[in-house]
């Protein structure tokens, strides 16, 4: 029974570590699924150098990309495979009696490609659409379910801040993104249309560039970076006036947060670690002060003071290895019941189980050696003479 | 009783222990405490010696220092030609796991494991290979009368079973000395005659017995007598008429179940 009230430090310790670490991964697992939903051989070019992987657009950015760069982009490097130049716009949109505030995506019509994002009825805009900067529009899951909740949204008409837009597609649903936002919902229209009757800014937000394939992301960025710079006529000397991400970057951005929190929440989880190390280290002190006796019978007839030191090390290890794998079992049951209930996605690896074992098995033999120390410094004659 | 003083002998053979001149003095706070004055004593091999004296007469600090727990603070201590003042304290406790055995008052057997488990302690110590530990353990359990009950546990066997498994313990790696601090102390009467029985027995065989008590009577089972007093010895002398314990035992009552003595 004591060495159980004993081990609970380390139990609970281990199961929180483990419970910890799953959650983390988890999320940082989740996170990667979702940028891989952005659509999977993506670059980003926006205008204007920024400093940090974002998927962010400067307010009031520098006006340098255009749509002929895009043009340009789709038609000069062989390897990008589609092109959706981009503009943003928000505000309340207005079906018969409901409405509704979203964002408006200006988008090209191969943006549904890049995405990898089919429509689930009806269709999308085309480039004559873009030409022309029809006032069309494909609306996102959430929208039409907040807007036509009983009625078929294709071919009705919507008003965006007052210019009435015909629907002619809804879009499958694709969930939350990296970020926590509800992809579905948006309105997507021409990115033309956007500009000239919605946007305030006549210029480009951003060109969404799908690169022929993965292999090919390297060389696409390259070639984008050697278009542009040459149609800006740049200086070799002067820096990008134009920013690429591909979707490594967001990835790590994204996953940058994750990690750190998952490395916090393992801290918190290690802090009970160490309280179960030191109730090891006052059980053993007390183990020894009662085994006095015993200590010194065993070194009466020849056990030396490594033997004793051994002996008690070996105590210590498998109170803390029996509480490690005990906390490992349940750990492992706390996450998946976090996972059904919480809903949050937890993932075990081999890693975390693996450093929760070694750290029992530091534990052990971190905070045995004093106690055991202790016990091998005995001197036999008083050791025998304790009551 | 002839008195004879202890002289070395004049040749080594058969010499066990060669004790010469040690003092223990130890520090008890402020005061120092001269445990021993200058105690010289020889042992041969196969006798059987019987320490006495009062408490505080120096016998358990000899004790100590003759089982190597301690060591004096001058002198020399020989067992069978070993210098035991040089040794660290690694090669005491492995001498004290080969060449001696210890039988203590309070028998000292550890609670939670059985008889045969006990015996084959000092073997653990001494890395004899598994299977051989659990014949000999059986075979020393057996020396002293205990063949039947090796599994048993102590808080299952009476004081003098115990006692019997401590000796068993103690002969298990093949001592050259038995040494027993007041053996019979916790025992009655008639088992402490059955324990000293064993120790006869044992000594008939070739091992040599030193043994501490204050009981005189305990004493006359021994052949020679080294009495302590004030931190030195004061007489050392042999016994002519030991008793034998299997005949003294024919003249001690049972005591049955209801604690009364038979005829």
């Amino acid at each position: 029974m004591r060495s159980f009230l004993t081990m609970l430090g380390i139990i609970i310790g281990v199961a929180a570590v483990i419970a910890m670490l799953a959650i983390g991964q988890g999320a940082e697992y989740s996170v990667k699924q979702q940028i891989a939903s952005l659509g999977t051989n993506v670059l980003m070019v926006f205008p204007g150098a920024q400093q940090q992987a974002g998927v962010r657009v400067a307010a009031g950015s520098a006006v340098t990309l255009t749509e002929d760069d895009a043009e340009a982009i789709a038609t000069e490097c062989p390897a990008v495979q589609f092109i959706s130049p981009g503009s943003f716009a928000g505000g309340q949109v207005i079906a018969g009696n409901l409405n509704w505030n979203t964002h408006i995506q200006g988008v090209g019509p191969d943006y549904l490609e890049i995405r990898e994002w089919p429509v689930e009825y009806g269709e999308f805009f085309t480039s004559q659409d873009v030409k022309s900067a029809t006032k069309v529009c494909v609306l996102g899951t959430t929208v039409a379910t907040n807007l036509f909740p009983e009625s078929d949204p294709v071919d009705q008409t919507i008003r965006i801040r007052n210019v009435p837009f015909k629907v002619i597609g809804v879009l499958t649903s694709k969930g939350q993104n990296a970020m926590g936002q509800d992809q579905d919902d948006v309105i997507l229209a021409p990115y033309t249309t956007v500009i000239r009757r919605l946007a305030h800014w006549q210029n480009l937000a951003y060109v969404l560039v799908s690169a022929v394939s993965l292999q090919d992301i390297a060389t696409a960025q390259q070639q984008i970076t050697d278009l542009l710079r040459m149609r800006h006529k740049i200086q070799p000397y002067e820096p990008d006036d134009f920013t690429i991400r591909n979707q490594t970057d967001i990835a790590s951005a994204a996953t940058a947060t994750t990690q750190i929190l998952t490395i916090l929440l393992a801290s918190i989880a290690s802090v009970s670690l160490l309280v179960g190390g030191i109730g090891i280290m006052n059980i053993m002190l007390v183990s020894v002060t009662e085994r006095t006796r015993e200590i010194g019978i065993r070194m009466s007839i020849g056990a030396r003071a490594r033997d004793i030191l051994t002996q008690f090390l070996i105590e210590a290890l498998v109170l803390s290895l029996l509480g490690g794998s005990t906390g490992i079992v349940l750990g492992v049951i706390g996450s998946s019941a976090i996972s059904n209930f919480a809903k949050w996605p937890t993932i075990i690896t081999a890693f975390s189980i693996i450093l929760s074992f070694g750290f029992s098995i530091a534990i052990g033999i971190f905070f045995g050696f004093y106690p055991a120390r202790k016990a091998a410094l005995l001197n036999p004659i008083d050791a025998l003479r304790y009551e | 009783m002839i008195e004879r003083q202890a002289m070395s002998s004049p040749s080594r053979d058969g010499e066990l222990i060669r004790i010469d001149h040690i003092t223990k003095v130890y520090q008890l706070g402020e005061v120092e405490v001269h445990a021993l004055r200058g105690v010289s004593v020889h042992v041969s091999k196969g006798e059987f010696v019987a320490i006495m004296g009062a408490s505080g007469s120096g016998k358990s600090t000899f004790m100590n220092i003759l089982g190597c727990l301690d060591k004096p603070t001058k002198g020399t201590y020989d067992l069978e030609g070993i210098d035991v003042g040089s040794l660290s304290r690694d090669e005491l406790a492995a001498i004290r796991n080969k060449k001696i055995g210890f039988v203590f008052q309070g028998f000292n057997l550890l609670s939670r494991t059985s008889a045969i488990e006990n015996v084959e302690l000092p073997m653990f110590y001494s890395t004899v290979s598994n299977k051989l530990r659990k014949s000999k353990a059986i075979e020393a359990l057996k020396k002293v009368g205990l063949g039947d009950r090796i599994d048993h546990y102590p808080n299952q066997l009476s004081g003098g079973q115990q006692q019997r498994v401590a000796i068993a313990r103690a002969l298990v790696n093949d001592p050259s000395i038995i040494l027993a601090d007041e053996p019979t102390g916790n025992l009655d009467s008639r088992t402490s005659v059955e324990v000293m029985g064993i120790f006869q027995e044992l000594n008939e065989n070739g091992i040599t017995v030193i043994l501490v008590t204050h009981e005189p009577d305990i004493a006359q089972f021994a052949k020679r007598h080294v009495v302590f007093r004030d931190g030195k010895i004061r007489a050392d002398k042999i016994n002519t008429n030991p008793k034998i314990a299997t005949e003294a035992i024919k003249d001690m009552p049972t005591i049955d179940d209801e604690g009364e003595e038979a005829a």
